[in-house]
């Protein structure tokens, strides 16, 4: 069990990280709140709790490795990047603008602490499994973590990585599955049925863990737990809610990638001011 | 005039790299005896990856390789290469310019026996239109093993054109090949022939006869698909009458186009493509019966500079 403090800061970090993608998308923008929000809380577990990683050193050898395979949702991890200091927080007001270090989907040529170009769907788990592939190589202890949406479930290829992971002992690896059932049209449950999930990362050779998606201590416990486990992948299912903590956008497909009015804007500050601890 | 195929050159010199630098990895979807990846295994079993039957996989888990350092070749036809694994190599490898090296291996028509599915008929020009990407095309089996060496020296991804038959070795150990120059082979005077790959020896068989017409022709091999300078395809034209190009590729996006491209703006400058007219592959019981179905012959070659220059017509440049 980690402290009471320990879970605190990341609570405090996963706020943090909201008002960011809120503001971000503001009054002018279009962005992906819900997606963003769902995994906020793990994206801050990740970087505030468990990964090694160096804000002024983005290229630290001994760094672990982070993925957002469901690269729409880089507002989180930009908010992230720019609270743990790996650019100035100015950067965030600008994104997506011409000429801008933070563009519409994770850009490693422009963005310190991006480890790939992600956003074309399913290819992160490939990717994450070709750096742990290198890693081990090497003998380095990092790890590489990689985020995944449960829509992003239907790409083909993330079954053709999941045989990898499992096929390569591949136990450096840490997929997390941002579980918010929405897609950008609706329900995934009623488009394009990606479930069940644990039992086809079972079938695939994988170790389990399902979580809820935002509760801190839960996360944490869940990421300490994929340490122990040896010999084959680990991926955690975590129950997430799209737009999670911001009223109007919870559960609301039409935020997947939205515009919000000025009522909207306040309100979702207000949702979130209402969290303070 | 000897005889290697351009694939186990390419499969020796992986083990030579190999050998040279730990970091070197190679991938494979199952075609290691085809594309000659085996000879590596052989060698490296650890720093092999049998991917399975799954292009698309093998082509995204080598940009995370190469994220981690490492220098991955992957293997595979060409046309699964080129096109099943499309977007992986545009999304993640060549807009942040990782160091893949792909292997588009028995490309073109030179997998005669396996028809339209498996013969590449498009892949470079696929591989062309992408930002940041190398497409080297090799002529022979010598200038195959300077460019397998060529490309892991270079930092950034490179299509490697790898033709799976026994062809006519027409380049010397010694002479140097460097990513983006082109190479003349033979002198002349008032046509310039642009060929590639099988279609270089089969452009110099065309010069032959054309001089016996009383027709100079200048033999030019173009193993650099891209990146291609303008300025010295200008001036491999300059006081010459017409361009004839050669390529075992679709005359839609490859050599061609790019010769094309390089010329545009020139008045009064004729060209003539031959290549494959815009259709896909076909069986057939061998290499040559199908390049001479699809007119990628030295006649075709001598045809087309006679079409341009026969009468002597057009102006030099």
């Amino acid at each position: 069990m980690v402290s009471k403090d320990v879970v605190k800061l990341v609570e405090e970090k996963a706020l943090a990280l909201r008002h960011h993608i809120v503001d971000m998308i503001g009054l002018s923008k279009v962005g992906h709140l819900g997606g963003s929000s769902s995994c906020a809380d793990i994206v801050a577990a990740l970087y505030f709790y468990k990964m090694k990683n160096d804000p002024k050193n983005p290229k630290l050898p001994e760094r672990d490795r982070f993925l957002l395979s469901k690269g729409h949702a880089a507002l989180v991890q930009y908010a992230a990047l720019a609270e743990a200091g790996y650019f100035p927080k100015e950067e965030l007001k600008k994104v997506k603008e011409l000429g801008a270090m933070l563009q519409g989907h994770p850009d490693m040529t422009k963005t310190p602490g991006i480890e790939a170009n992600t956003g074309s769907l399913g290819q992160g788990l490939s990717i994450a499994n070709g750096i742990a592939l290198g890693l081990r190589l090497d003998q380095k202890d990092s790890k590489v973590y990689v985020i995944i949406g449960d829509g992003e479930l239907a790409e083909g290829q993330i079954w053709e990585a999941a045989m990898a992971s499992s096929n390569f002992k591949v136990d450096n690896l840490v997929a997390i599955v941002d579980r918010n059932r929405l897609q950008a049209t609706g329900a995934i449950a009623d488009r394009f049925n990606t479930n069940p999930i644990t039992p086809k990362f079972e079938a695939f050779g994988w170790n389990v863990i399902e979580i809820d998606g935002h509760d801190v201590e839960e996360i944490i416990a869940a990421l300490d737990k994929a340490d122990e486990v040896k010999g084959k992948p680990t991926v955690i299912v975590a129950e997430t809610v799209k737009g999670k903590y911001i009223s109007f956008a919870e559960n609301n497909a039409a935020f997947h990638n939205g515009a919000m009015t000025p009522e909207q804007y306040e309100t979702a500050k207000k949702d979130l001011e209402s969290l303070k601890v | 005039m000897s005889t290697k195929s351009q694939r186990v050159a390419y499969g020796e010199t992986l083990v030579e790299l190999g050998k040279e630098n730990n970091n070197i990895v190679v991938l494979e979807a199952d075609l290691g005896k085809s594309t000659m990846s085996c000879l590596f295994q052989n060698e490296f079993p650890e720093r092999y990856f049998e991917m399975g039957i799954a292009e698309q996989n093998m082509t995204s888990t080598a940009a995370g390789l190469a994220l981690a350092g490492k220098v991955p070749f992957i293997n595979s036809f060409a046309v699964f290469t080129s096109g099943r694994a499309y977007d992986q190599i545009r999304q993640t490898i060549s807009i942040a310019k990782l160091n893949v090296k792909i292997c588009g291996s028995s490309s073109g028509l030179s997998d005669f026996g396996d028809g339209s599915t498996h013969q590449a008929v498009e892949d470079a020009a696929i591989m062309r239109a992408i930002p940041n990407m190398t497409v080297l095309v090799p002529v022979d089996a010598v200038e195959t093993r300077k460019m397998v060496r060529a490309a892991a020296q270079y930092d950034g991804p490179v299509y490697l054109r790898i033709n799976r038959n026994d062809l006519p070795i027409i380049t010397d150990e010694d002479s140097l090949f460097e990513i983006g120059s082109i190479y003349t082979k033979r002198e002349g005077k008032d046509v310039v022939i642009f060929a590639n790959g099988v279609m270089v020896s089969k452009a110099l068989e065309a010069a032959q006869e054309l001089e016996k017409k009383g027709i100079s022709a200048k033999v030019i091999n173009v193993s650099t698909l891209k990146p291609l300078n303008e300025s010295i395809i200008k001036e491999a034209v300059k006081g010459y009458k017409a361009v004839v190009t050669a390529e075992e590729h679709s005359v839609i996006g490859g050599l061609g186009s790019a010769i094309a491209e390089a010329l545009r703006g020139e008045t009064n400058f004729p060209i003539e493509f031959v290549g494959i007219k815009d259709v896909f592959g076909t069986s057939a019981h061998n290499y040559d019966e199908l390049l001479e179905y699809y007119g990628l012959t030295a006649k075709a070659i001598e045809e087309a500079a006679l079409k341009l220059v026969g009468n002597q017509g057009g102006n030099k440049l």
